[in-house]
């Protein structure tokens, strides 16, 4: 009896080990996280791709706002930092930084952006300590994001407040670029 | 041959304690760091860096992208303020008033976050849409038939997900009480 209930705590705290263990290995191994999922709308890295609406019959990524217009920059820093640029819609815009996995390590809205026009520079860590000491001064006015990973998503979102105002507030978004 | 059968013994409780767990901790959402006010659960961490090993499962599982925290907080409810499921069925009334934010948005989803045909082409509201009492306060109606005011139709699907998302908010990590985020509050007034 004893033998029993010592294997079953033995099991027990395998399982444990088990569970933590999934829990860490499954957003390596996940194929349908957002990466995936924008990677088939976005087939090119380092350029800005509208998204399509959520609609009913499909959305590309679940719990979508359907009131805002969205783009998105599947980017890859390995070769070079990159630029990101734009114009702010009439209501509400945001930008978010995501990593491979959909962490978002860093987001911004217009407000605190404070301009026209957000503009800003991705780079790795590395890339950013490269950055010749006096060009820092100089780039002192554009914003620099540092990128926990080489590649990630760069998600636009501008806010439509009502529908009739979707599609010009689309084309603000698609005059958004993303590119080194 | 004891040996073995208890070594199959063990590692099988391993195996269904071990991914069980798992399984249940991915379909319930146990991300640390929730923040409930009523019937609304937030988890603005899981908008941050800091994001737990849990959240970060269920994301990568779920395909979702979280709202940053320097963008807004999404403040989720499958249940009304008494603990009943959402039903598409019934009338369901959200009134009261929003925490301060610069817009907020109140969408409809399914429980895999698919938005809901419906014959309106609604699936949500903005803050700038909806009618508001003369004291500012506002009241939503979610039914399967048309009613007057600020209709949500719910397409008449058994179980839905209330989302209400707050941009450019002081809400967010730090938030405790319902005193700085008074939410919503919501009803379900009639079921057939």
């Amino acid at each position: 009896m004893t033998r029993w209930l010592l294997l079953l705590l033995g099991g027990t705290l395998l399982g444990g080990i088990v569970h933590l263990t999934t829990m860490l290995i499954l957003p390596r191994t996940a194929t349908q996280d957002a990466y995936a999922r924008l990677s088939e709308v976005a087939t090119e890295v380092n350029k800005m791709v509208p998204v399509p609406p959520a609609t009913p019959q499909r959305s590309t990524i679940p719990f979508t706002d359907p009131a805002f217009a969205v783009a998105v920059c599947r980017y890859d820093l390995s070769a070079a930092p990159i630029k990101f640029t734009a114009p702010v819609s009439v209501a509400y815009t945001s930008v978010s930084f995501y990593t491979r996995s959909g962490v978002a390590y860093y987001a911004i809205n217009d407000r605190a952006a404070g301009r026209r026009v957000i503009e800003l520079n991705l780079m790795t860590t590395q890339q950013r300590e490269d950055l010749p000491e006096e060009e820092d001064v100089t780039a002192a006015d554009r914003l620099i994001v540092e990128s926990p990973t080489a590649i990630g998503l760069i998600v636009l979102r501008a806010f439509a407040p009502e529908p009739g105002m979707m599609p010009m507030v689309r084309n603000t978004v698609a005059a958004a670029r993303c590119g080194s | 041959m004891r040996l073995l059968l208890g070594l199959v013994f063990a590692f099988t409780v391993a195996t269904v304690v071990g991914l069980g767990t798992t399984w249940f901790a991915l379909t319930e959402g146990t991300a640390f760091g929730a923040i409930t006010i009523g019937a609304w659960t937030a988890w603005p961490k899981t908008g941050t860096a800091g994001v737990d090993p849990y959240a970060r499962a269920a994301i990568a599982r779920n395909g979702e992208l979280p709202i940053g925290s320097g963008d807004g907080v999404a403040f989720f409810a499958s249940n009304d303020d008494s603990g009943h499921v959402l039903d598409g069925r019934c009338d369901v009334v959200l009134s009261g008033t929003t925490p301060q934010a610069r817009f907020w948005t109140l969408t409809l989803y399914d429980r895999e976050g698919q938005l809901i045909a419906n014959s309106m082409d609604r699936q949500g509201f903005t803050s700038q849409e909806i009618v508001r009492r003369s004291d500012g306060t506002f009241a939503i109606t979610m039914a399967p038939r048309a009613r007057t005011g600020n209709w949500l139709p719910t397409g008449g699907v058994e179980r839905y997900v209330l989302v209400l998302r707050l941009y450019d908010t002081p809400v967010g990590v730090a938030t405790r009480a319902s005193r700085e985020a008074p939410m919503p509050s919501v009803a379900t007034e009639q079921c057939p």
